[in-house]
């Protein structure tokens, strides 16, 4: 067994599924990295898709009614950041389903069903996990310090 | 969030400042249709370059949009998107149906 490589830094938040947190949980992400001295471009891409996982937290897993939602953050000495958003919502009953372009659950015409793919291509690696009645796990992972560049 | 608009020879300019999210983008969009509905204009021009970040909610809002207008028999161009917010729209395919405009005035 692969022996589990300690962090140079991490962070763990919670909030609640309330969607004016989607812009605090970008800020903190943004704020944790800081450090790292990551690109402008790197640090967009980063919030991006941190905003798309809450986002899907709050409206899918929680489906505006009230939740926690988990994050971390993790830095690693190759320059390896590793951000999971994690829900208690209702989950997703297909995750391959769910990643395809333009799929959405939404009836009102006003989500692009874009999430995952602005997620995928946002990030180095993208890993969903999730049980339906259980939750979700999203992990972002993105190289951003001068070793992944 | 700031949504500015003006109307001039029913061309309704709006441009957008601030962060468009999923929790934004609600009141943004109950504005920009409040206008489309006032004006009955025949083209909406969506002024992005004050737009700092966007996710797939702007994505959401802008196709909502131009449903709403093509229904009503109006056009909807994009103008100035910083060059993440164009990406984004690109990865979408956005750009192959709404026409993205550079060097539009503020409003």
């Amino acid at each position: 067994m692969r022996k589990k490589e300690i962090p140079v830094n991490y962070f763990k938040a919670e909030f609640p599924s309330n969607s004016v947190n989607e812009s605090f949980s970008r800020g903190i992400c943004a704020s944790f990295l800081a450090s790292l001295d990551p690109t402008v471009s790197d640090l967009c891409d980063i919030r991006t898709a941190v905003s798309e996982a809450v986002t899907n937290s709050i409206v899918h897993g929680y489906g505006d009614a009230y939740g926690v939602v988990y994050i971390t953050g993790e830095t690693f000495s190759d320059g390896r950041v590793v951000i999971r958003i994690k829900d208690k919502g209702c989950g997703i009953a297909n995750v391959k389903e769910a990643m395809k372009p333009l799929f959405t659950t939404d009836k009102s015409g006003d989500r692009a069903g874009m999430g995952f793919a602005i997620m995928k291509a946002f990030s180095d690696r993208l890993k969903v996990t999730s049980r339906p009645g259980k939750g979700t796990t999203v992990t972002i992972i993105k190289n951003v310090g001068k070793n992944g560049r | 969030m700031n949504v500015k608009c003006e109307i001039k020879d029913k061309i309704l300019y709006v441009s957008l400042t601030g962060e468009i999210d999923h929790h934004s983008a609600v009141g943004i969009r109950n504005d920009i249709d409040r206008e489309i509905y006032k004006h009955a204009p025949k083209c909406v021009i969506l002024e992005l370059s004050g737009v700092d970040f966007m996710d797939s909610s702007g994505l959401g809002l802008i196709l909502g949009r131009y449903s709403k207008l093509s229904a009503l028999g109006a056009d909807l161009k994009i103008a100035d998107p910083s060059p993440k917010t164009e990406e984004i729209l690109r990865l979408a395919g956005i750009d192959r149906m709404i026409p993205i405009e550079k060097g539009v005035k503020r409003v």
